[in-house]
């Protein structure tokens, strides 16, 4: 059991608050409720662009990373299709430097000429070292774009293409700012060797006196359920021949998605799984082979891929996963096989609250979903999956008229 | 009104008293020792089982971690896909890695399980089979996994720098190839086993909020094996370096970054100028706020990222720094880092950097020990390389009171030029 205090500030952030005394640290976690879904199509790239910006300095402080590590703390961020988070960890005894820090870039950024064009060239650095500069390395982009036709997850993190970030202007810096970087888009999480005292204190001293903002009303094109299958070849300069195969699934908070989040685990959580004892193990014809989603928001996408051995030709590979498939829905899973990723799920769970920076994250992510108790709760909700619902979504799912299937071809097989 | 341009009050994270918990000890019947920490508040644990019986103890490339590897691949009675599914079950991870010196067998689980987990780790490390059908499907995925990683520029620049520096007959410098795997028998995996586990040197490690009964659990069913009864002879290895300083290699016609990565020998913990190094290096490329990284990516914008390191290494080591920049900048990332090596060899370091670097240091020991998979990963460190607990706080003087006079001293002895190995793979 997480314990956790919640409370609101006039101008809408919420804080959390999370005492561990077991620990010298604190860490400070603010969420904000922007991903790449909220991006202009014709802007994309731009909120992780932005992750990169908050570091170039705030309207007070010239940079950030400097009285950070004075302090002894350490900081990171991601961006993702939904959100974007930054966390430090420093010594609990200092951790009115990260309220400093980190409100002051709520209340407003530098807005440097200078940190956007390095920043510009940073990232585009980062997509060629993840995107182009790697075998494979295109293979999200093409399937996003055949998997979703109208949501925006229909595009990378990263952007859509090299020029969104190389064009990217201070106005529209600023503009992306002033949107979506305000406090009743935001969620404070504390934890660590603090009190929620003086977390409460500290919070309104920095963060109280900022300007509410506007909230940022989310109103994105819903994707059009898909009703036949879709295909796409490609032939690039890779050892080998691969398969991804990608169906549309539920969102985050749907019942659903923890059956299939399951299912998931059957196919392929390790090396007991089904895919990879059959596939690899028993019929020779991956050398991998995995099952996984991401855990978006809104709808996701649940995917199958592998790598195919050499010789073995892209049909055969293709009917055998769907063979696979062709079991789970026709006899479904045994309660022991059940039992097994309840069991594991229940233990990852477990590791993950081991650390107080896993455990804000956790807190900070659950809550923008709306509830930080699914910290506590989330546990029941896959227990409470039962073979039948296994066997049923499995039906839903597994429909090729669902399916987006991309076969990659190496030129040099 | 609060005035945001002062910063906060801070305790100076040289101030902290950083105490590393002590571990306890026990010894197995057979004289197997096991350092443990019992901490946290999770029913977890983590339990490390390392055997000497790395790389630098097999006849052939490749053998050592093959045989690692397929330590979870089948005993008498069990099948491969038996010991998967019974880990699975509840719940736990049970994974093997190979290094140099070591090999390891470890496992994370809830407490409540260790007891059906245990026999099946000793089954794995007693009775391994090695079946020739499981041997030749790992070979395949080793295989196909080799093609895909030759392909990247970082994976064929990490292999050669190392080859340079140690030369690819010695362990650290080893380049395996698919003729090694093609080349890899069964009886030679069994003889490995035979010798390193079977009969093998071990020590283990174990962390957690652990059981009452947690001796008695490992000294029932690893108490009475044939362990440390051997001596287990390290083979003498000669570091064979090149001659030839600087490489310049297009591996991929279509690259558009190009992986650098110049070392230079430097010597193991033991040596006297380590711990000073160890700051002089967080300066030069050892984190974010690092000259390297601060001048080659916020400054230029040529790098999603930049970084110098000491390896890893028990016998010997070497001084790294490692990026992947745009194709077009390469040569000016290397001149770069020669021009940072210059200033920190003719300029002192100056007290305000000098001192965040020293709070910088502290805070990230102090984050780093939080937890006790953390506190056993330290000890872990200190007790392979023949150190003990006078090595941390030795360390944490070292952060604190190094002067500048010294790190200039050490920069005019190792942050030399010439002596830097320099690669550049597109």
């Amino acid at each position: 059991m997480i314990q956790y205090e919640k409370f609101t500030l006039a101008n809408g952030l919420r804080v959390l608050v999370h005492e561990d005394k077991s620990t010298p640290m604190a860490v400070l976690d603010v969420i904000y409720d922007v991903g790449a879904r909220d991006e202009n199509p014709n802007k994309t790239g731009f909120a992780h662009l932005f992750e990169h910006l908050m570091f170039g300095g705030s309207v007070n402080v010239p940079v950030y990373d400097e009285p950070l590590q004075i302090a002894g703390g350490e900081n990171n961020a991601y961006t993702s299709n939904d959100l974007t988070n930054y966390y430090c960890q420093l010594p609990a005894e200092n951790i009115e430097t990260a309220f400093w820090l980190e409100s002051d870039r709520m209340l407003s950024l530098a807005f440097s000429e200078k940190s956007l064009e390095v920043q510009r060239k940073v990232v585009s650095e980062e997509f060629k070292e993840h995107y182009i500069n790697k075998p494979y390395g295109d293979v999200w982009h093409k399937m996003r774009k055949l998997a979703y036709t109208k949501h925006p997850y229909k595009w990378m993190t990263i952007g859509e293409e090299l020029s969104h970030v190389e064009n990217a202007t201070l106005q529209d810096v600023k503009d992306f700012f002033f949107e979506h970087y305000t406090p009743s888009n935001a969620i404070l999480v504390v934890a660590g060797n603090v009190t929620i005292a003086e977390v409460k204190m500290l919070a309104e001293k920095w963060f109280g006196p900022i300007p509410a903002g506007n909230k940022y009303k989310r109103d994105l094109p819903q994707e059009p359920k898909q009703t036949e299958a879709r295909k796409l070849e490609v032939r690039a300069n890779v050892p080998l021949d691969a398969i991804y195969k990608c169906w549309h699934i539920y969102p985050r908070l749907d019942q659903r998605y923890y059956v299939v989040d399951l299912i998931t685990e059957i196919l392929s959580g390790g090396g007991s799984s089904r895919l990879f004892q059959s596939l690899v193990k028993e019929k020779k014809l991956f050398s991998n082979v995995e099952c996984y989603h991401v855990g978006s928001t809104d709808a996701g996408l649940l995917t199958i891929e592998g790598k195919l051995l050499k010789g073995v030709s892209m049909a055969d590979a293709e009917t055998a996963i769907n063979e696979e498939i062709k079991k789970l829905q026709a006899e479904g899973v045994t309660e022991k096989e059940l039992e097994k990723v309840k069991n594991k799920t229940e233990s990852t769970m477990a590791f993950n609250d081991m650390s107080i920076t896993e455990r804000a994250d956790s807190l900070a992510v659950y809550e923008l979903l709306g509830d930080a108790n699914l910290i506590n709760t989330e546990l029941g909700k896959y227990q409470a999956v039962t073979t039948t619902d296994i066997i049923t979504e499995s039906r839903v799912i597994f429909d090729e008229k669902n399916c987006s299937t991309l076969y990659y071809y190496s030129n040099n097989a | 009104m609060i005035n945001r341009t002062l910063a906060p009050e801070i305790k100076d994270a040289t101030e902290f008293n950083l105490q590393l918990k002590p571990y306890e000890k026990f010894t197995l019947d057979n004289g197997v020792e096991v350092y443990a920490i019992n901490a946290g508040a999770q029913d977890v644990l983590q339990l490390e089982m390392i055997f000497y019986a790395g790389n630098s103890y097999e006849p052939a490339n490749a053998i050592a971690a093959v045989t690692n590897h397929m330590l979870k691949n089948g005993t008498s009675t069990k099948t491969a896909f038996q010991i998967n599914e019974h880990f699975e079950y509840y719940g736990s991870h049970c994974n093997r890695s190979c290094s140099n010196e070591i090999a390891s067998v470890s496992l994370h689980t809830l407490n409540k399980h260790l007891n059906v987990l245990l026999p099946v780790m000793k089954e794995m490390i007693t009775d391994s089979i090695f079946p020739e059908d499981e041997l030749a499907t790992y070979k395949q995925i080793c295989k196909q996994k080799l093609s895909v990683s030759l392909q990247k520029c970082d994976f064929v620049a990490n292999r050669l720098i190392d080859a340079y520096v140690f030369g690819s007959d010695h362990p650290y410098g080893k380049v395996i190839t698919a003729a090694d795997y093609d080349a890899i028998t069964t009886d030679q995996l069994k003889q490995h086993f035979n010798k390193y586990y079977l009969n093998g040197k071990c020590v283990m490690f174990v962390a957690g909020l652990l059981p009452k009964d947690i001796f008695q659990q490992l000294n029932k069913n690893f108490g009475s094996l044939s362990l440390n009864k051997q001596q287990i002879i390290l083979p003498a290895h000669q570091i064979l370096p090149a001659i030839e300083k600087k490489y310049r290699i297009q591996n991929d016609a279509n690259g558009v970054q190009g992986a650098i990565r110049m070392a230079r020998p430097f010597p193991t913990r033991h040596h006297p100028d380590y711990m000073k190094t160890m700051v002089l290096n967080a300066v030069f490329g050892g984190f974010f706020g690092s000259r390297l990284m601060s001048n080659i990516r916020e400054e230029k914008g040529y790098t999603y990222g930049i970084h110098s390191y000491i390896q890893n290494h028990i016998q010997d080591s070497a001084w790294l720094i490692s990026t992947e920049a745009g194709k077009d900048v390469c040569e000016a990332t290397v001149e770069e880092v020669y021009k940072e090596m210059e200033l920190l060899r003719e300029e002192l370091i100056d007290e305000e950097e000098l001192s965040l670097v020293r709070n910088y240091l502290i805070g990230s020991i102090l984050g780093d020990l939080d937890g006790p998979f953390h506190i056993i990963g330290r000890w872990k460190n200190i007790v392979l390389n023949n150190l003990d607990e006078k090595y941390f706080y030795d360390s944490i003087t070292a952060i604190k009171t190094v002067s500048a006079e010294e790190l200039q001293a050490l920069s005019e002895k190792y942050l030399k030029a010439e002596d830097f190995y320099e690669l550049i793979v597109i």
